[in-house]
């Protein structure tokens, strides 16, 4: 049992951290970002090249991939969204058109990441060593992408509900009109958060490369995994983000010891379907309309 | 107005002559076309990269450079024409329709995978396309090869595959080197389905004890609920039916819980170089799927070709990318004893000719060869053929594993 919630906590944390940045980006920038898998395989590459190539440790790659991941998220939202945001009516009307633009930018980053390096699968081995606790034995490597997670998860909630500027994105969140009445930059808090997100996924790629083996087109998978739990946890709010990465993992852990490892999926989506059956916003989202 | 009219009647007798030449005596071939459908992007990617894409490459290239094919007394070079079939039945069929139709390709290569090169079999037997299928595993291959008599199934079944694994366990049981408690987990797709349903009576009957027998869905992302289970069992054999990011995590994951059983044996993706470069010196007998004559002086020579011709000095996969590369060399030999571009005559040698290949003389027999690597063992960073042990190079298996090292 123990071991169960601990390979339990250890997966949903994963889920949790794939998905953080996803409900900054569709949550607040109202963007439907749709290569979002591909970027956190982009950062992937990024740190195993870091870590083949140059024996950078990808805890010190971090330091260097999630600033350029903010650079190049802001870039995009600058360049390819702006436009969107500027001729979107509505921010359903954003939602939709935002889908299409992203759609078309997950082909380019994983045909660009296809010609450089290849379909083939990747892998490396780091802190990949036993741990042992509570009696039972689990992987470094995911231990301290669990570590990371909780720490993130800490920083941005702290940072999103303590902060004059935190207060400022979630005032976007809720309603962007009303939040440029009590003069917020609400173009520039839109961007901010996109890159942010950006960053957030970028980390997550990093850390979850240590332990997964990956190739240029899985990226999908994550787009969809992050999406079920930015939707189960509640639209831009990072609690509910991680506590619905945290329930998937341990229920499919449970289901995979105590029942059978072929149900995982099932009850994957059948947990999905109860929440948005009994709180159709979310775990922890607040009904708009 | 003279010289319009000289103008018109010298483009008519050049059309004219065009038009005959196309079954005229100028029926002389400048080129061979040779069009594939390959996966570049989808799921199917990392298969395709490893296995098939780069052998291709390497055919193509090496036939050029010797001049091309001999088509009677002279050679002519390869053209090829490809397309991305995005892991996608309906697009790699399509894409097969385009070169046949539109850009008149003489021969096709075949897709990667079981389920794609079941999907383009009907329209290349259609069309009267030898298909030779290197890289699928089905246990229709002999009904198949009835139905669609150019196709060539090089690969074989998974009950084959599934009785060779178990002879040599039993084989490994009466040396009383394992015990008969087996834990067997699979992947639910495909693969992992046809191979567990083949080996679970196989098992049985042998007497074996299935302690475990589970299956996970494809893009499972941890597999440690899996491993501890069959940790607590104890196995003396454990058998993973699994794809290659699978491969990869259930060694991970039993290293990691030091799971040590007697037998490891894990599915596609253990022969991959990958697998190797990954685990270091704890591949050390870890046995899979597949295998090859590690020690032959052909293998040797072709690894070394496929480092220097690869990007990245890649290697091939220890299974199907020698045989991939060996349907290559058939179809080129078939090709160059019929002396032209006739397909049906070319169908027919390949049923009934012999053929020098790295992996050594090759003859089919209803277009199936008639011996396969069902079993290969990492042993001192060479993934080696072990069973079944009656073909050319096999070695012995080293039993028990050793146990994990730290990394």
């Amino acid at each position: 049992m123990t071991n169960a919630i601990l390979t339990g906590l250890m997966l949903g944390g994963m889920y949790a951290l794939t998905a953080m940045g996803l409900t900054l980006q569709y949550g607040v920038a109202r963007i439907m970002n749709l290569s979002y898998g591909e970027f956190l395989i982009a950062a992937a590459f990024a740190s195993h090249w870091l870590f083949t190539g140059w024996a950078l440790s990808p805890f010190l790659g971090l330091a260097l991939v999630i600033p350029v991941a903010f650079a190049v998220s802001f870039a995009v939202y600058k360049l390819l969204l702006t436009p969107l945001v500027r001729r979107a009516r509505t921010r359903d009307a954003l939602e939709v058109d935002s889908i299409l633009a992203t759609f078309g930018l997950a082909f380019i980053v994983q045909g660009s990441m296809l010609s450089l390096f290849g379909g083939a699968y990747y892998s490396y081995s780091y802190l990949a060593f036993p741990v042992h606790l509570l009696g039972e034995t689990i992987a470094a490597n995911r231990l301290a992408a669990l570590a990371v997670t909780i720490l993130l998860g800490a920083v941005l909630y702290l940072a999103l509900t303590r902060t004059r500027a935190g207060t400022a994105v979630r005032a976007v969140a809720v309603d962007p009109s009303a939040a440029q009445l009590v003069a917020i930059d609400v173009a520039r808090t839109s961007a901010l958060t996109f890159a942010l997100g950006g960053a957030l996924v970028a980390a997550a790629g990093v850390l979850v490369s240590t332990f997964l083996t990956f190739s240029a087109s899985s990226g999908v998978v994550f787009t969809m995994k992050a999406l079920i739990i930015v939707v189960m946890g509640g639209i831009g709010n990072i609690l509910g983000c991680v506590i619905a990465g945290l329930l998937l993992g341990v229920s499919e852990a449970l289901v995979a010891s105590f029942v059978d490892p072929g149900l995982t999926l099932a009850v994957n989506f059948a947990l999905f379907l109860t929440v948005l059956l009994v709180k159709p916003a979310g775990l922890f989202g607040r009904a708009t309309r | 107005m003279r010289t319009s009219i000289t103008r018109r009647v010298a483009l008519l007798a050049a059309a004219g002559a065009a038009a005959l030449g196309l079954t005229g005596p100028a029926d002389a071939q400048t080129s061979i076309k040779i069009g594939y459908a390959i996966s570049r992007t989808g799921p199917n990617t990392g298969g395709a990269a490893v296995t098939t894409l780069p052998n291709y490459e390497l055919w193509v290239k090496e036939v050029n450079a010797a001049g091309g094919i001999k088509l009677g007394d002279k050679r002519v070079p390869i053209e090829v024409v490809q397309y991305d079939d995005r892991s996608n039945a309906e697009e790699a069929v399509r894409a097969l329709e385009r070169l046949i139709n539109q850009d008149k390709v003489d021969f096709i290569l075949p897709p990667w995978g079981t389920g794609l090169n079941l999907a383009v079999g009907p329209i290349l037997n259609r069309e009267g396309y030898p298909h030779l299928a290197a890289t699928a595993v089905t246990d229709r291959a002999p009904e198949l090869a009835k139905r669609w008599p150019n196709s060539f199934w090089l690969l074989g079944t998974s009950a084959d595959a599934a009785k060779t694994l178990v002879e040599l366990l039993v084989k490994l049981r009466d040396e009383k080197k394992i015990g008969e408690t087996v834990a067997m987990v699979s992947v639910a797709d495909g693969f992992g389905i046809d191979l567990s349903a083949a080996a679970r009576p196989v098992l049985t009957n042998a007497k074996f004890k299935l302690a475990y027998d589970k299956s996970y869905p494809v893009g499972t992302q941890d597999l440690a609920p899996i491993i501890n289970d069959v940790k607590a069992l104890n196995p003396d054999v454990v058998i993973a039916f699994s794809y290659p990011p699978d491969t990869l995590a259930l060694t991970e994951q039993s290293r990691l819980a030091g799971l040590n059983p007697k037998v490891f044996y894990t599915g596609v993706g253990t022969a991959f170089p990958l697998y190797r470069q990954r685990f270091g010196n704890n591949a050390q007998g870890v046995m899979g799927i597949g295998g090859w004559s590690g020690d032959s002086p052909a293998i040797k020579d072709y690894l070394a070709r496929h480092k220097a011709a690869a990007p990245n000095n890649a290697e091939p996969d220890r299974w199907a990318s020698a045989v991939t590369y060996a349907s290559l060399q058939m179809l080129q030999q078939a090709i160059e004893k019929v002396g032209k571009i006739d397909r049906a005559a070319v169908i027919k040698e390949l049923q009934t000719g012999s053929f020098d290949t790295v992996i050594g003389k090759v003859k089919l027999e209803n277009n199936m060869p008639t011996r396969y690597w069902w079993v290969g063992q990492w042993q001192d960073g060479e993934f080696y053929g072990i069973a079944p042990a009656g073909n050319d190079g096999a070695r012995t298996a080293i039993v028990p594993k050793p146990a994990w090292a730290a990394p």
